[in-house]
């Protein structure tokens, strides 16, 4: 019995940081309507500048001091993101927030490896709570008392931050109507800063709590963003009573489902969050949403299929993709195939996104399933190649049949955060469960057989296969079913009442692309002969969105450009530095910040203004009013 | 002049919704802006207080042009707004509803505090805690415009404050913009309501398709019952 207590404790002093973490985001999504990806990220440098400070200070003044100003010198960075980047983009599409955050993330990670290095940091015991009590015969940390404490503590302080102050009463009031707001003369733009200081103050704190706990390291971004997202989304994104409940809810889940099933714990907290999003969807404290804002691809001129001259413009693209083998060496051929079968993995996402307007940010989850589908039955079952490309994708298929129900009974961001905490289950399974997907080593020896074997072979199987994929998915968006979906995307309501079945669609849609995006995973793994459990990892679905956003979000096909130009520029940049991430990172926001449309997007436009280029635009409408909002 | 506004355009997206509006109010005025269902009186207000993005022209309050300010300096600067749709913060209790409202005292310009406006609308007194969401919908009428007034505004753009209240509130309504001009308060108010705008108004001005078809006093107004009824349904 003692022991279970002591669990339970253990359990309530991790879900200490867990809630600062999540009441930040919580918070500052409340107003701002911005979904940090970046809070993880912000929860990393509170841990690392807290190592350095309370290494660099001695004694409990430099400790507790040494916790406390880590937080605040990451809260000023916060500050500084909020007011060079983020303001930039409140106007901006929800994806684009969500992509530029993420960018910061990416950036993020690189840099605290090129600052403190990439091994793990083991920091100073806390002083005062360095011993342990005992408890019937188990011992619990004096440390996590303290937590245990502290959460309901700061519980408190936030309460009456909220209820008692003037500045907490317009928060509250600006979660509720910002323009409002800023109608009754209170400047929005200080207001988003203070309240975003505040959320970064609470996941730098967060982390920097952690130090006497646990090693720093330079994953533990997203291992804790990951958690926060099923928090709010079980508890309520905006609501700090829920982040509360949940964070222990989680925090328990976790402390017994590792008794329970000791490898796989994550799954446990999974049913957890599908039960709540199936009974609750807007989480156990939260609102129902107004319909989210406009979704990309609502405003562009409507689409039509190829015109016969670009039919045989593409058909001649093609050709010219398929002589390539004539010219080039190996080398080149294996590049080719890695970027073809991108492309398709670039298309099915877009597929997904562009013409179903939901933005998954796990969509790597389904490639890897369907590169783990075609190992397993390759090394396991040894079935012949085609057979396993033909199966193989159909583990894509039922994972994204399974998480695509429950993701799609959601919208925008809460969709977002739920395909990557699924995309974050299926990683840590392939990472875990060692005995069957051999973990960390991953399944090595995935060749194709004698007839596909050689590069130019495997080039022209991959090519024929994406420009397959391309062909089918575009016949879809201008099929009726494509119909319904675009309609369910441009509006739910009014679909709804021409007799649409909006979700049934949506996850139709959603089945569709785990598929496609499974067969280009099945692809790759007899590319690289192997399978890793990065091959399902948030760094691979990143480039996925990268491609779609370079591409242009608003297009039909233009996944199929950003996915080359992507691939080829990330290639030779992996060759280059050693520093992807932060490169990549940079690019993503850069991309968001002053080029979002793409590159098939900005040249629509351009063919488009020089078709109206008689038609002169009117100055009166170069005015523009600068708000916060 | 209190506001002048002239040669206003705006836009939504591509769409240009008010074309060269001009408004004259003196100091201590009220005047009615009337108009029938979308013919721009709210995009008017709104685009006076800068929530419309894409608008050109020159909105002077107080002999400043504050048409490039963003919208919290333009009430900061004592241009009170209150919406159409009320607006009212459902979370948040009837005193904190006023407290988002509350800004420093103006020099020169009529000043307003909770005690004052509990009695300018005893009903709010009775219910100081109650959930903004909880209130009938003349409640929160009024909750609005108190709110409005906790700025210490010396002109308010009163976006239709008769539409949907019962004639009791209606006529409470009145009293309450009639003592608002008492203190010294100068107030554009939109209509649809003629009887209601003759009320109170010294002035009006008729809109109709984003245009200024008509302005002058209620006495001219009057006297033209062609364009009354062209433009404004009775």
């Amino acid at each position: 019995m003692a022991f279970y207590i002591v669990q339970f404790l253990t359990g309530l002093a991790s879900a200490a940081s867990l809630f600062l973490v999540a009441s930040g985001l919580s918070i500052i999504f409340g107003v701002t309507r911005i979904v940090n990806f970046a809070h993880g990220a912000f929860y990393m440098l509170g841990a690392y500048v807290a190592f350095t400070l309370t290494e660099r200070f001695s004694g409990a003044f430099g400790f507790w001091g040494g916790i406390v100003v880590a937080a605040l010198i990451v809260a000023v960075i916060g500050v500084l993101v909020e007011m060079v980047l983020l303001r930039r983009i409140y106007h901006s599409p929800e994806l684009f927030q969500l992509l530029a955050t993420f960018g910061l993330t990416l950036m993020v990670e690189d840099l605290v490896v090129l600052i403190w290095g990439p091994d793990d940091l083991v920091g100073r015991r806390a002083p005062g709570f360095k011993g342990a009590i005992d408890f019937f015969g188990q011992n619990i940390p004096s440390y996590d008392l303290f937590l245990i404490v502290l959460g309901p503590v700061v519980l408190g302080v936030l309460w009456l931050l909220f209820q008692r102050t003037r500045w907490g009463v317009l928060v509250r009031a600006a979660t509720q109507d910002r323009d409002m707001v800023a109608a009754l003369g209170v400047n929005q733009k200080w207001l988003f800063t203070s309240v975003f200081a505040l959320g970064v103050f609470l996941a730098a704190l967060g982390g920097a709590l952690q130090i006497p706990r646990d090693a720093v390291n330079h994953a533990m971004d997203l291992r804790v963003i990951v958690e926060v997202f099923v928090v709010v989304v079980i508890g309520g994104l905006g609501s700090i009573i829920g982040a509360f409940v949940a964070a222990v809810l989680v925090s328990e889940l976790n402390a017994f489902g590792i008794l329970i099933f000791p490898k796989i714990s994550i799954i446990l907290v999974f049913l957890v969050m599908a039960v709540v999003l199936i009974v609750r969807p807007w989480g156990l404290f939260g609102k129902p949403e107004a319909p989210a804002r406009r979704t990309p691809g609502l405003t562009v001129n409507p689409w039509r299929p190829l015109t016969t001259n670009e039919r045989l413009a593409a058909l001649a693209a093609l050709v010219v993709a398929a002589a390539l083998p004539l010219v080039a060496g190996n080398y080149l051929l294996t590049v080719g195939s890695e970027i073809a079968i991108f492309v398709i993995f670039a298309v099915s996402l877009h597929f997904l996104m562009s013409v179903g307007g939901l933005a998954s940010f796990g969509h790597a989850a389904y490639f890897g399933l369907g590169a783990y589908g075609v190992a397993l039955l390759a090394k396991m079952a040894g079935l012949p190649m085609i057979a396993c490309l033909l199966l193989g994708p159909l583990l894509g298929l039922m994972g994204a049949a399974v998480f695509g129900f429950f993701a799609v009974q959601l919208s925008g961001v809460y969709f977002a955060m739920l395909t990557l905490a699924f995309a974050q289950i299926v990683w840590s399974i392939a990472f875990q469960w060692v005995s069957v997907t051999g973990g960390d080593n991953g399944i090595l020896g995935v060749w194709p057989e004698k007839w596909a074997a050689s590069p130019s072979h495997f080039y022209w199987l991959s090519l024929g296969i994406a420009a397959l994929a391309v062909v089918i998915l575009r016949i879809i968006v201008f099929s009726p079913f494509g119909f319904a979906l675009r309609a369910t995307r441009d509006s739910p309501l009014r679909s709804e009442a021409v007799g649409i079945d909006g979700k049934r669609i949506q996850w139709t849609a959603f089945v569709i692309a785990g598929t496609v995006a499974g067969l280009a995973g099945a692809l790759f793994a007899y590319l690289k002969g192997s399978v890793f459990p990065d091959n399902m990892g948030i760094s691979l679905s990143v480039d996925a969105l990268v491609m779609v956003l370079l591409g242009g979000v608003e297009t039909v096909s233009g996944a199929v450009v950003g996915a080359i130009v992507y691939k080829a520029l990330n290639i030779w940049l992996v060759s280059q530095t050693d520093w992807s991430k932060l490169v990549l990172g940079a690019f993503v926001v850069l991309i968001v910040v002053a080029f979002p449309k793409g590159i098939v997007g900005t040249l629509e436009a351009l063919l488009y203004r020089r078709r109206k280029s008689s038609s002169s635009v009117s100055p009166l409408l170069t005015s523009r009013v600068e708000s916060a909002e | 002049m209190k506001l002048t506004v002239k040669d206003l355009n705006s836009f939504y997206g591509p769409a240009h919704i008010l074309f060269d509006i001009a408004l004259e109010v003196g100091e201590g005025e009220v005047v009615a802006l009337l108009g029938r269902n979308g013919a721009g009186k709210s995009t008017t207000f709104r685009s006076i207080v800068g929530l419309v993005e894409n608008r050109s022209g020159r909105v002077m309050f107080e002999g400043r042009d504050v048409s490039e300010l963003p919208t919290h300096a333009i009430v900061r600067g004592g241009l009170g707004y209150v919406p159409e749709e009320r607006r009212i913060f459902t979370d948040l209790t009837v005193e904190e509803n006023l407290e988002v409202g509350r800004q420093p005292k103006r020099p020169g310009a009529p000043q307003w505090d909770r005690d004052k406006l509990f009695k300018l609308f005893p009903n709010l007194g009775e219910m100081r805690g109650r959930p903004g969401g909880r209130m009938s919908g003349g409640e929160q009428q009024m909750l609005t415009i108190a709110r409005t007034l906790m700025g210490n505004p010396s002109l308010v753009l009163l976006d239709e404050p008769s539409e949907g209240l019962s004639p009791k509130i209606v006529e409470q309504m009145v009293d309450a913009i009639l003592a608002m001009k008492k203190e010294g308060v100068s107030i554009v108010v939109s209509e649809q309501n003629l009887h209601f705008a003759r009320l109170i108004s010294d002035r009006a001005y008729i809109i109709e398709r984003g245009r200024i078809c008509f302005g002058g006093t209620m006495a001219e107004l009057d006297a033209r019952p062609d364009i009354r009824d062209a433009h404004l349904s009775l």
